[in-house]
């Protein structure tokens, strides 16, 4: 008969009006800022730089070598070189950035730094709550603003960073390898030359650590 | 006492007036009572605000507001204040005057509706004997003001809104005239009061209310389909269909003006509510003989707070009609069982005391519903769709 399905209606948001006070299951919003959602391991909304260590300044792992600059598609990233140099994981001396500045109200979120970065510097973070009452120097992050630890990069997307952390530790393993034969091979051949040139075996012995990081700039990352 | 308790404004009124000279009596008695009827129910409105947010809320397991004070209970007030301070905008092209004039005519004539209306025993403005013709012409004026708004605003949703709205209320206003048409038929009276008092009789404790005879029934139904789509009210609410026409007629409208628009259609829907309550539930009369020690206007507000329960479960539970759709419910089924509803309270009138009425009358109605319901309700079943394409 007409209208029987306007009372089907009716009773189905009376039964969920009532049901709504007796079983919480049923609500399927949650009161935001008490209570959260966790994040999908996946999610991402902005990037920040990895360090090591204690000190952040010291275990930044950027070498400010400008690859995300130069791809970052809506150019949000700014990055000064540093003059001097500092030792990075596997011990080189690299250079690190004096300034590196993301604009967040720019960043279009689209992980192609995080892509292109041979060092496993730069990762996407999770945080979302970023609004602030100054709209310019409030969403331009710099340097220190942007270094988060390895720990916290361990925090958010577990997986993904065990996995980098994995090929961190053997590219380390094969470059102090590699460092070891080379400083073996040094040794040898100062050893020859013992004799003749005892000044030059100070020569031999920077270049040795020269080599150990050659691979792992040519090397596209697996 | 408890006679005083059910008359406390009355005689509230009476000791504030009785400081005032007796030539002042009367006008002072009449302002005071439409200063209480205009404080009364904005603060209505706030609450009901507030319960339709929490009540829709809660039907799709939301919690509502709960945010502003305890429930969010407050919300109205910080809703109240947004609004205030909120920049007036009057579009460059916009007829100004009408524009300004659109919100305070509807305002002004949906509250003039409760000067007809009972809230109580002898609580009523204006004892008016054609009351029932001044609440109509008072409900039919504010088809002008949203036409107003609609045409002054300059602006195409505006007047589309405005359209629906004109057709809309029109075709409904006429159902709404013949659903309560039956009730002065049966009275013999236009009073509002005296429609009360014909339903002030009790039987085995039982009320003598309209809505308890199959015409009233019948009446009732079409007056509650009638009157939600008078206030413009989901699943009638095409004039403002926020998803088709951005706001319908108040799209240009902001600020306080729009608070105004808000404000006036839920006093529209009290006023009807109230109107209903009045002729098809008893007005003020006690649902049972033995609660009538109960205040009268308790029962009045009782009533009027179900029935706006009854709207906002309403709104919770059905889409927006189509336009196609509400012009043939409003001739093919309202219109043509408004009509018949007439036919049967006459016989109702003449066939005398006894079973007999109710057999014929119950059934007439019952035929006519399901008759109308299978003939003319039926959904259109359309063929596959062919297309043609341009060659």
């Amino acid at each position: 008969m007409l209208g029987e399905g306007i009372l089907k209606g009716l009773a189905e948001t009376a039964k969920n009006f009532a049901g709504s006070f007796v079983s919480k299951e049923r609500l399927t919003t949650i009161e935001y800022p008490e209570e959260r959602l966790p994040l999908p391991e996946a999610s991402r909304n902005f990037p920040f730089l990895v360090y090591d260590g204690e000190d952040w300044e010291k275990g930044l792992r950027c070498v400010a070598c400008q690859i995300c600059e130069k791809e970052c598609p809506p150019k949000c990233i700014y990055i000064e070189k540093s003059k001097d140099k500092k030792p990075d994981y596997v011990g080189k001396l690299q250079v690190y950035p004096a300034k590196f500045d993301i604009d967040i109200s720019v960043c279009m979120s689209c992980q192609i730094c995080v892509e292109v970065c041979p060092f496993e510097a730069i990762k996407m973070d999770t945080e979302f709550e970023l609004a602030t009452d100054d709209r310019f120097g409030g969403l331009l992050l710099d340097r220190h603003q942007l270094a988060k630890s390895n720990e916290y990069y361990h925090k958010i997307h577990p997986t993904e960073a065990a996995e980098v952390d994995a090929r961190l530790a053997e590219e380390k393993s094969k470059a102090g390898a590699k460092a070891k034969a080379a400083a073996e091979a040094a040794a040898a051949k100062a050893a020859v030359a013992l004799a003749g040139a005892a000044p030059t075996a100070a020569k031999p012995a920077a270049a040795a650590a020269d080599t150990p990081a050659k691979p792992n700039q040519g090397e596209p990352k697996a | 006492m408890i006679d005083r308790l059910d008359q406390i404004f009355v005689l509230l009124e009476h000791w504030l007036l009785g400081y005032l000279p007796a030539s002042w009596q009367t006008p002072a008695g009449i302002v005071l009572s439409v200063v209480c009827i205009i404080g009364l129910y904005p603060a209505l409105f706030a609450v009901a605000t507030w319960l339709e947010r929490k009540g829709v809320g809660r039907i799709q397991n939301r919690l509502g507001p709960n945010r502003v004070g305890p429930y969010g209970l407050l919300q109205p007030v910080a809703d109240g204040i947004k609004s205030l301070t909120k920049e007036d905008i009057v579009p460059t092209s916009a007829d100004a005057a009408v524009h300004f004039l659109a919100p305070i005519i509807l305002v002004v004539t949906v509250f003039m509706g409760f000067a007809v209306l009972p809230m109580g025993r002898n609580m009523v403005l204006v004892d008016m004997d054609a009351g029932l013709l001044f609440y109509f012409a008072m409900g039919a004026s504010t088809e002008l003001s949203v036409f107003m708004a609609g045409w002054g605003s300059r602006n195409k949703y505006s007047l589309l809104g405005a359209m629906r709205a004109v057709a809309q209320m029109i075709s409904y206003e006429v159902a709404l005239l013949m659903s309560s048409v039956v009730i002065v038929m049966i009275t013999g009276s236009l009073s509002l009061v005296k429609i009360v008092d014909a339903q002030n009789h009790y039987t085995y404790g039982l009320p003598h209310w309209f809505i308890f005879t199959p015409w009233g029934l019948a009446g009732f139904v079409m007056y509650a389909i009638a009157g939600t789509a008078e206030t413009n009210r989901s699943p009638f609410d095409l004039p403002e269909g926020e998803s088709e026409l951005v706001a319908g007629y108040h799209t240009e409208y902001s600020g306080f003006k729009f608070a105004l628009f808000f404000l006036g259609e839920y006093v529209a829907m009290f006023s009807i509510s109230g109107l209903g309550t009045t002729l098809f539930l008893g007005g003020w009369t006690a649902p049972l003989a033995v609660l009538q020690w109960v205040p009268s206007w308790i029962w009045f507000f009782g009533k009027l707070f179900v029935s706006m329960c009854v709207f906002i479960w309403l709104r919770g539970t059905l889409p927006r009609l189509r336009q196609d759709q509400l012009m043939n419910f409003a001739w093919k089924l309202v219109l043509p069982m408004c009509l018949l509803n007439l036919f049967v309270a006459g016989l109702w009138r003449f066939m005398g005391e006894g079973w007999l009425r109710w057999v014929i009358c119950s059934a007439l109605l019952l035929l006519a519903y399901v008759v109308i319901g299978r003939t003319q309700m039926q959904r259109e079943h359309y063929g596959p769709r062919s297309y043609r394409y341009a060659e």
